[in-house]
């Protein structure tokens, strides 16, 4: 299955995706928080997120979602070509919709696509 | 330039952001997170211990170094960003050294000319323009670092000497940072605050201006 991780600046917001995303989508896919610096304090570390990733990494590919700004930078450091991909797209709708496509096990370009599929989703 | 030149640029630029720091996080209130002063500060704090704990041989390894550390160390984006540059001007090096034949264990302590440090000083710049997605006018640390770029480019064309040709960078660089106030912010928080950024000088361009002014003071 897919693996993914929510990056973002602040731990808490990361991990409390990760809940909420759990809970909607109710899926098995492996996923992970990668919020917040080392020392809890607000920003993005490249080792929190190589250690998220590999916690969700079962061999069939990540996708990173990025809340923004430096989540961003530092997410992209970390691509490679058809194993660990960003997802341009929104934080919380974005996780959930990942979700749900990475729990019925397709590869992670239908994973990704199902994520960017979300940037679309009006909510009127 | 030897490795022991680029050793001392980390430390200039350390001491002149240290010494800036509160202008930089100022800067960075007025249109940004107000930490820029503060995560450079401590980024380049650490670079220098990283060089001087284990200092590098070539001038590759210590602009990779410098890279490298500037992207754990940091958790802003100016780790990334900056990050990217040196990684990639260490990246570029070590390719022309290897092309060169000129790599390995005595040879990696070969100086890069004025020419080699403007082609991976130039492929620095397209990196962290790839990752941040920023062009010239977007008010950014670009905005400072291309048109350095672009007088290192033109030193070399007209066989000018190292001395002078950092000179030329380093103003290149701070005329293009003076250049950011009149922008709108195009990219990070600043643009949030659409034209409300005018006005402002951009707090990435400021800091590159600082790190081309201790280029161009220790290889001057």
């Amino acid at each position: 299955m897919v693996g993914l991780v929510l990056v973002s600046h602040s731990a808490g917001l990361a991990a409390e995706v990760v809940a909420l995303t759990r809970g909607i989508a109710g899926t098995e896919a492996p996923m992970a928080a990668a919020g917040g610096m080392a020392d809890g304090a607000l920003g993005t570390s490249v080792d929190v997120i190589e250690r998220a990733v590999r916690s969700v990494d079962q061999g069939d590919g990540v996708v990173l979602i990025p809340d923004l700004g430096s989540s961003v930078l530092t997410a992209r450091l970390l691509e490679e070509d058809g194993r660990v991909v960003v997802a341009d797209v929104p934080f919380v709708e974005g996780a959930i919709a990942a979700a749900v496509a990475a729990g019925t096990g397709v590869p992670l370009a239908d994973v990704l696509a199902a994520a960017e599929e979300a940037r679309t989703y009006r909510k009127l | 330039m030897d490795a022991d030149v680029f050793v001392a640029w980390f430390e200039e630029a350390a001491r002149l952001v240290h010494q800036d720091r509160d202008r930089l996080t100022r800067l960075d209130a007025e249109i940004g997170d107000a930490d820029h002063g503060t995560n450079l500060d401590r980024g380049l704090t650490e670079v220098c211990k990283a060089l001087t704990g284990a200092p590098p041989a070539s001038p590759a390894q210590v602009l990779s170094t410098a890279g490298t550390t500037l992207i754990r160390k940091v958790g802003g984006a100016s780790g990334p960003l900056y990050g990217s540059v040196f990684r990639q001007m260490g990246k570029q090096m070590s390719k022309a050294a290897e092309t060169q034949g000129t790599q390995g264990t005595q040879e990696a302590r070969v100086p890069v000319t004025l020419a080699a440090f403007a082609a991976a000083f130039e492929e620095g710049v397209v990196a962290v323009e790839r990752l941040g997605k920023a062009a010239l006018g977007d008010k950014t640390m670009v905005d400072a670092l291309a048109p350095a770029s672009r007088a290192l480019a033109l030193a070399v064309r007209d066989g000018v000497d190292v001395s002078e040709a950092l000179g030329q960078a380093a103003r290149a660089a701070a005329e293009g940072a003076k250049a950011t106030i009149p922008m709108q912010a195009r990219k990070g928080r600043a643009s949030y605050l659409g034209e409300r950024s005018v006005g402002h000088e951009d707090p990435g361009a400021a800091s590159a201006a600082l790190i081309m002014a201790a280029l161009a003071t220790v290889a001057g």
